[in-house]
């Protein structure tokens, strides 16, 4: 990437959510979901060749709603779920679903990205399952176990942190086991990360300034960042490499990094950006392009990232 | 001539004595010899008519008397004459007849010698045979006696010999005695003489003994005189007088002088032992540890009431209380000096009395005394000096009040001058100047502890004003974060005071300043004696005053004026805005003139002569504008996410869908402009009012919705093209992506409206952004739509630029449009009455 232009894709509408596929191992792939409130909405799987810079992608339907939230299986690449909004006149509900793409989408798309048939006439989702949450409220993400092997999910709605027990089709989701948490106020979780360390018995939550880390076995809190950043925390991820250090982003323009055995002061803090942060992510080795792991192309990579889907939102 | 006359005729001639002299005194005068000299006879003599007198005229007389005198007279005169001039003759005669025998027997006197010394010739030839004779008998008997004289000289001389034998023989003995009457100086003096004697004859056995004998009581007394040397007790001149005898007695003078050393080292510890003593309590000063009496006899003891609670000085307390206790610095040096130091000297200046200037004739040839008794000294002088110092810096290091430093200088003036002292005696000695490095350390120290009272004068300053912000803004206040709506008068009371504040807080820092250079001025007082040291005159002025205190200090205000920009807000212990505000402009007023005034002021003080290079002013200036702009921005943050921290809550707590048809502007937009309101007035209070960009008269009434809708209109129906991506529509976006583009958290100006517009660009970008993340339903987006409109009325007279408000504002119309379900904008007539209704 040092070299060349970066790779830009555009979108008819606005999008938020954008993840990579992990389980896919051949190609870089990102999976896009968009969000129009009159149109039906798409998932956008888009493939980046890095020899020669160049990107085909290939257009699903996503008829259910404005996608807000949109991770892949790590275990089956067909394999994803969307937390979306359900508009009806009166209210807004937002649900969480798994959803198999269907298996001629690749066949078609990969040969002309530009065809006008493919794009004219998207193929739908396969619904397997909604992660069925109407007793706890909107739903904010889902996270797949980290190296998983596909079948438990954790979704966020509210204040509720679910771990679902999918079966062997994900075709049928169970609570295992739940987390509320509770304090005076509305208390909602923005975003999660489910840690990829300690055996996948970890998770990280953000709500409003604070960052909380929960132990799945027990679910119960394990540490709590306060006013981790002056404003509203929009994300955190963990570090693939290092087990104890956790990123985080915010309202505030910062970017930090945390240790999470020290939660009194972070271990660094980046100020270099003038707006909020939206997402932040450690790149992760086989859809790192030519990144290497250090804090700055972190940065960049994220910075990529987001200038694409910035170039998508507005 | 009667008279006379009548003499001649009473008295016989030669008939008595009287009358013969009487006689030769008329011959006399006939001569001319007037024995007696007189006067009247010379009157009387120039008379002519006087016949005795010598001017006598015959004729003259004759004449005379023939005119005067009658014929009878004349008769008379003449017979008179006749019988005169006979009895002249008469006496004429007889002394003729009396000279002539006299002659005579003269003529027989001279023939009678004649013969007697004839005899006497014969009488001296008979002697002189005599006198051969008698030298020819002496001859003799010299030659008889010779061998007798010889044995009698050598018998004197064994008799000399035998009366010094006789004194060594006695030696002992009287040498006891000298030793029982303690007559030290004669024993040594007589064994002194003795002693080559004994020497030399110490092969035979009796000499041998009393050399023995000798030695025995000479070690005696040798060692008594040690002993009462040892002893010490007694004066100077005994004890030269000691060391003296001892020296003639071939004592080690090595040995000697390590004994005198020894000796007067016990007594100067015992001197070291009592400065000690007055600094232990405060190493064992425990929490309950005596209480020390505060009834000292200084009258310099600090004010503070040491009755119930003893003061631990090592405690890190506030450094403007004195915190020592028992005595101070001034009196442990006086007594450092009076004690030590007068007897170090009294110690050197008695041994270099008895060992080093010893005169050279009395000195018994041992060339290197001096030397090995100087250096003896040095050693001697150098450890116990070491130890004194290390007392007296243990001393110093206590010493951390600032509150008076004269007292300080003072102490170190006179341990410096007390200590010239021992200079003069000891000229090689590296005592003065290590006491000079100790001033010069204790100086060094001393702009430590007046650069840390400074910053801890400085954050309790700040302390006071965060009380002084807070105090009157309890009953809660704009920036609290609080649900008040209106903003408390209590509030603007506080703003109001905001240049007090700042006015009170820079004069007392500045005053502060002046106070410790005063103080530290004192270092380099003409009268000090320290004061021309090479180290006080240029090192301590530009490294010591100038650098490591003022510009260390100034560089600390900077620093820590940026610290509160830090992480304050992030980790909750938040810094009042107002508290920002007025640093920055305190930062930004350092800048243009106190810095410069500040290093102007010590440069006169102390006639800085810059050899090592110091800071600039202007690099300093830099730091402080940075860290008043970094204030200043972070003033500016602080308030925008307050406001948007309101807007956020706002928009992510309501139901946008199923709201009603607005008929009211929210409140929180009241609370908004009111809160944006009183930041003006907050910034306009330190801030000038700054340039504004030309705008249109009557901003508040403009049409905002005509345009935004005609554009909503073109973006809300958004052509769902899927065959096109990079449609116009999107590449017109990216064009506004990058023309339009709002630098949100850009840096701002040092004016109220560039601060101004900093807070509504961040508030206005987060609503924005807040809105991009609802669903609307169409009385969310009229709701948005009025709110919008009010801000328009209130908020372009804040900002620079009021195209960016407008713009900002359209954009969260459109955004708002955009996510709404039912866009169904609201009149824009409508929208105003709502808003004039207020």
């Amino acid at each position: 990437m040092e070299d060349d232009a970066p790779v830009i894709y555009g979108l008819e509408f606005q999008a938020r959510a954008l993840t990579s596929q992990t389980a896919e191992s051949d190609a870089i792939r990102f999976l896009v979901g968009t969000q129009s409130l009159k149109f039906d909405n798409q998932i956008h799987i888009i493939d980046f060749d890095d020899e020669n810079n160049i990107i085909s992608k290939s257009v699903l339907q996503h008829e259910a709603g404005e996608i807000w939230h949109i991770s892949a299986s790590p275990a089956d690449k067909a394999v994803l779920t969307t937390c979306y909004n359900i508009t009806s006149e009166s209210r807004v509900v937002t649900s969480s679903a798994v959803w198999r793409m269907p298996p001629e989408w690749e066949s078609g798309s990969h040969e002309s990205p530009d065809d006008p048939h493919n794009s004219h006439n998207p193929q739908s989702l396969d619904l397997l399952c909604h992660l069925d949450n109407s007793a706890h409220g909107n739903a904010s993400c889902v996270l797949w176990e980290p190296m998983g092997d596909g079948k438990r999910v954790i979704s966020l709605a509210d204040n509720h942190a679910l771990l679902w027990d999918l079966t062997e089709s994900s075709t049928q989701a169970t609570i295992s086991s739940s987390a509320t948490l509770e304090g005076k106020g509305q208390l909602k979780f923005t975003s999660g990360k489910w840690s990829p360390h300690h055996n996948c018995t970890q998770l990280a939550t953000a709500n409003d300034t604070a960052i909380r880390g929960w132990d799945l076995r027990t679910m119960k809190q394990i540490y709590c960042i306060e006013n981790a950043h002056g404003q509203l925390v929009r994300d955190l991820d963990f570090n693939p490499n290092k087990q104890y250090y956790l990123a985080s982003c915010g309202d505030d323009c910062k970017v930090k990094f945390w240790d999470v055995r020290n939660i009194s002061e972070p271990v660094k803090t980046l100020e270099e950006h003038s707006h909020w942060w939206v997402s932040v992510a450690h790149l992760r080795d086989t859809h790192t392009h030519t990144y290497t792991h250090t804090v700055t192309s972190k940065i960049n990579g994220n910075l990529d990232n987001d200038n694409q889907k910035h170039g998508c939102l507005r | 001539m009667d008279g006379d006359v009548s003499n001649a005729d009473t008295t016989p001639p030669d008939s008595d004595p009287a009358r013969k002299r009487r006689v030769h005194g008329m011959l006399k005068l006939y001569y001319g010899l007037n024995e007696e000299g007189k006067t009247v006879d010379q009157a009387e003599s120039l008379d002519p008519c006087d016949i005795n007198g010598p001017h006598f005229d015959p004729e003259v007389y004759l004449n005379k008397l023939r005119r005067e005198c009658s014929l009878g007279e004349l008769m008379d005169q003449e017979s008179c004459m006749v019988k005169q001039i006979r009895s002249l003759d008469s006496d004429m005669q007889t002394l003729v007849y009396e000279n002539y025998n006299k002659f005579i027997s003269a003529t027989d006197t001279i023939r009678k010698m004649k013969n007697d010394f004839k005899k006497m010739e014969d009488e001296m030839d008979c002697l002189t045979t005599n006198m051969a004779a008698i030298t020819v008998f002496s001859a003799r008997i010299s030659g008889t006696l010779q061998d007798q004289h010889a044995q009698i000289t050598k018998l004197s001389g064994v008799h000399t010999l035998l009366r010094k034998l006789q004194f060594l023989f006695e030696l002992p003995a009287r040498l006891n005695k000298c030793l029982e009457l303690q007559a030290y100086a004669q024993a040594v003096t007589s064994h002194r003489r003795a002693r080559c004697v004994l020497q030399q004859y110490s092969h035979m056995p009796s000499f041998r003994g009393i050399q023995d004998d000798c030695h025995a009581i000479m070690d005696k007394l040798a060692q008594e005189l040690r002993q009462k040397f040892r002893d010490g007790g007694s004066s100077a001149k005994d004890l030269s007088e000691c060391v003296e005898l001892l020296l003639q007695l071939d004592e080690p003078a090595e040995e000697l002088c390590d004994k005198f050393l020894t000796h007067a080292r016990s007594r100067l510890e015992a001197d070291l032992l009592g400065l000690e003593a007055e600094l232990r309590p405060v190493l064992s000063i425990g929490p309950t540890s005596v209480v020390v009496p505060s009834t000292g006899p200084a009258g310099r003891l600090s004010a503070t009431p040491t009755a119930g609670s003893p003061i631990d000085p090592t405690s890190p307390g506030n450094p403007f209380l004195s915190p020592s206790s028992r005595t101070d610095i001034l009196e442990f040096i006086d007594r450092g000096c009076n004690e030590f130091v007068s007897s170090l000297c009294l110690v050197i200046a008695s041994y270099q009395e008895l060992f080093v200037n010893r005169p050279q004739e009395s000195n018994l040839a041992y060339k290197n005394i001096p030397q090995m008794a100087v250096g003896k000294l040095h050693a001697f002088v150098d450890s116990l000096a070491a130890r004194y110092f290390s007392l007296v810096e243990r001393r110093i290091q206590e010493e951390k009040s600032v509150g008076d430093n004269s007292l300080l200088v003072r102490a170190l003036d006179r341990f410096h001058r007390r200590l010239q002292a021992v200079a003069k005696l000891l000229p090689g000695s590296a005592v003065p100047s290590q006491g000079t490095e100790i001033v010069v350390r204790a100086a060094r120290e001393r702009v430590k502890q007046y650069l840390a009272a400074l910053q801890s004068f400085y954050l309790d300053s700040l302390t006071d004003v965060r009380q002084a912000l807070a105090a009157p803004r309890l009953g809660g206040s704009s920036a609290g974060g609080g649900s008040h709506l209106g903003v408390p008068a209590a509030g603007k009371d506080a703003l109001a005071s905001l240049p007090e504040l700042l006015s009170s807080l820079s004069a007392s820092i500045l005053n502060q300043i002046k106070t410790v250079l005063a103080s530290v001025h004192l270092f380099t007082a003409k009268d000090i004696t320290f004061s021309n040291k090479p180290y006080f005159k240029g090192e301590f002025c530009s490294q010591g005053v100038r650098e490591s205190l003022v510009v260390n200090f100034i560089k600390f205000v900077c620093q820590s004026s940026r610290q509160f920009c830090e992480s304050a807000v992030d980790r909750g212990g938040s810094t009042p805005p107002a508290l920002l505000l007025l640093l920055s402009r305190l930062c930004l007023d350092y800048e243009t003139s106190t810095i410069s005034y500040i290093l102007t002021l010590t440069d006169e003080q102390f006639l800085v002569q810059h050899h090592s290079p110091v800071t600039a002013v202007t690099a300093l200036c830099g730091e402080a504008r940075e860290a008043a702009q970094k204030l200043l921005n972070h003033y500016v943050k602080v308030q925008g996410l307050i406001i948007s921290q309101m807007l956020r809550k706002s928009v992510e707590t309501r139901d946008w869908v199923n709201t009603i048809e607005p008929r009211n502007v929210r409140a929180v937009m009241k609370r908004v402009v009111e809160d944006t309101t009183s930041i003006d007035v907050q910034v306009g209070l330190l801030y000038e009012e700054g340039v504004r960009k030309a705008h249109s008269s009557d901003s508040s009434k403009r049409t905002f919705s005509v345009y935004s809708s005609s554009r909503q209109q073109s973006r809300y129906t958004p052509s769902y093209t899927p065959s096109a991506p990079m449609d116009t529509n999107l590449m017109s976006n990216i064009h506004k992506l990058f023309s339009e583009r709002i630098d949100i958290f850009s840096p701002v100006e040092f004016n109220k409206v560039s601060v101004l517009t900093g807070i509504i660009k961040i508030s206005l970008k987060t609503f924005l952004e807040c809105v991009r993340l609802r669903t609307f339903g169409r009385y969310g987006l009229q709701q948005i739509q009025v709110d919008c409109h009010y801000l328009q009325m209130y908020l372009w007279r804040f900002v620079s630029d009021e195209n960016l408000v407008h713009f900002l504002l359209d954009e969260i119309v459109g955004s708002t449009a955009h996510r709404c379900l039912d866009p169904a904008p609201m009149e824009q007539s409508v929208i105003e009455v709502i808003c004039e209704r207020g």
